[in-house]
């Protein structure tokens, strides 16, 4: 059973007051609130366990060392991940995508190679392949949403030619919700030869995932949005492609010998992170994603599907209000432009003098946002602490926009 | 004491308690406001660093401290547009040295929308005056 009031009673913030109202925080999908257990893990990592990692052979060091490794086997089971050595830490997805394409696809992709791309990609997983079509003369081949917002996986698998070398698709738009049917299109381009690229960043929080069943080469996620600190993210890559892989990020953690007219590697996935890592971000990112274990992904899924349904049929009740997006696989992702002349930072404006917090912009999708035909929209995204009553709220406040701006 | 126009709206304000009348108000004040027609809707009169879009035309009639300065302007989003409406009674026609005498932040304060000036907003205002202060500088 999913405790919603104690859900919520583990995230302190939800209690705050904002603008004189009680805080309504539905900016999800640009990062969640942290858990008490996220925050005291952190306080704890800095008041008592801190030190560098993989350096010292002091006590502070090798229980530093500890506790940041120990986060690898944990984002390997929150992933379903059969080992964790296939898991390389980053600050987050863009970084990951970004490792993915210096590291792998510039010294793989020749003039002329494709990757595609859907239209309803983050900016994190459009420009790091951007450098490659520049840098490289790789081709991007877009692939479409129909109306609905959804993304055909024929589609998606008959943009693949004999020139592609790459798949690069979100599993869950950020503008839109749609959730992408990411095992079949990864199963098809395997059959092919193509490599998969699938950016986990919101889909790895409203969902279980299983990286072995999806099948994909490389799945990111990114620790704030899971409900863990800032900069702190992973990316699971198969062994095979680290095996492909160059190293992007040089320093120090990374090498095994150092000499002046030589060097060598440290083994992935230590291999691909140089420097003094996140440490204490990881290890609350741990803390989290233990947190969400703890109250199963299948539980915070259910409890969300259930929210985005009354959502959905609350703001679809409303006919000044445009909602992006109408697939049936549709999260609770919900972004909205308002009949008339009233701009997506209107909207938000009023809806924080209500203690309601959306994003107002174009969400980092600028080839969604041509294909939509709009230059901003307003977004409601939930996440598992959120409650039918906010819902109702964020109605109410729509109502007074819609009464002020008509 | 700001212009006259300005005391007016001050006047209003001080009957509306709650945010959401003093919004309605600016928002009106926008929608009463003359649009700028789209010829002048050009890079040249861009603001820069808006999240939502704002224009600026200035004018200046006569020369030195004592010129008349006016100005017309408009965005995208209608809250912007209403403040804009509120700038335009702070400012246009006033000379030039009463323009540069004024301090925005303290006289939309007294409207409690000081707020829009602040550097954590994005929606142009606060360049938007920041331009007026530098084309009257230089008149």
């Amino acid at each position: 059973m999913y405790d919603l009031e104690k859900v919520r009673a583990d995230f302190p913030i939800l209690s705050r007051e904002v603008n004189g109202k009680p805080l309504v925080y539905l900016d999800n999908g640009a990062s969640a609130q942290k858990p008490q257990v996220v925050i005291d893990a952190v306080t704890k990592a800095y008041a008592e366990e801190y030190s560098n990692v993989h350096r010292g052979l002091h006590y502070l060091s090798n229980l530093a060392t500890e506790k940041y490794e120990g986060v690898r086997g944990i984002v390997a089971r929150f992933l379903g991940a059969k080992d964790e050595d296939e898991i390389v830490f980053t600050t987050g997805t863009t970084q990951g995508i970004n490792l993915v394409a210096y590291s792998w696809a510039m010294p793989n992709l020749q003039a002329g190679d494709e990757i595609i791309l859907s239209v309803m990609e983050h900016h994190a997983n459009i420009v790091p392949w951007h450098f490659l079509r520049e840098r490289q003369g790789v081709v991007l081949k877009w692939v479409d949403v129909d109306a609905n917002g959804d993304l055909d996986p024929q589609k998606v698998i008959d943009a693949i030619g004999p020139k592609t070398k790459l798949v690069a698709i979100t599993q869950m738009s950020n503008v839109l919700g749609t959730v992408v049917d990411v095992k079949t299109i990864t199963q098809a381009a395997h059959d092919k030869g193509v490599a998969v690229l699938v950016d986990g960043s919101q889909g790895s929080v409203h969902m279980p995932v299983d990286v072995e069943d999806i099948g994909a080469d490389f799945y990111a996620i990114t620790g704030h949005k899971l409900y863990g600190p800032s900069g702190s993210g992973a990316i699971h890559i198969r062994k095979e492609r680290m095996d492909e892989m160059i190293p992007f990020f040089g320093g120090g953690d990374m090498i095994r010998e150092v000499h002046k007219d030589e060097i060598t590697y440290a083994d992935p996935p230590m291999k691909f992170e140089a420097g003094t890592p996140g440490i204490v971000q990881q290890i609350g990112m741990g803390v989290a994603l233990e947190y969400l274990m703890e109250l199963g992904m299948e539980n915070v899924a259910a409890h969300e599907k259930a929210l985005t349904a009354y959502a959905r049929q609350k703001l679809d009740g409303l006919n000044w209000l445009n909602v992006q997006g109408h697939s049936a696989t549709k999260g609770g992702i919900f972004s909205f432009t308002l009949q008339g002349a009233a701009h997506a930072h209107d909207i938000s404006t009023v809806l924080d003098k209500k203690g309601v917090a959306v994003r107002a912009g174009h969400h980092c999708a600028g080839p969604l946002m041509d294909h939509l035909g709009v230059s901003a929209t307003c977004r409601a995204s939930f996440g598992l602490y959120n409650t039918t009553q906010e819902v109702d709220k964020l109605v109410e406040a729509l109502e007074l926009c819609h009464d002020l701006f008509d | 004491m700001a212009s006259e126009a300005f005391e007016e709206i001050v006047e209003t304000f001080e009957f509306l308690d709650d945010w959401e009348d003093r919004y309605r108000t600016v928002i009106d004040m926008g929608k009463d406001m003359d649009p700028l027609e789209d010829a002048l809707r050009v890079p040249a009169t861009k603001v820069d660093g808006c999240a939502s879009q704002v224009w600026l035309v200035p004018e200046i009639e006569g020369e030195g401290p004592t010129a008349t300065f006016r100005f017309r302007g408009d965005s995208d989003a209608m809250i912007v547009r209403g403040l804009i409406a509120v700038l335009k009674a702070l400012y246009s026609e006033q000379t030039i040295e009463q323009v540069l005498a004024v301090n925005a932040s303290e006289e939309l304060g007294r409207l409690g929308l000081n707020d829009h000036l602040s550097a954590q907003r994005s929606n142009g205002l606060r360049a938007m005056v920041e331009r007026i202060q530098q084309v009257a500088a230089k008149a």
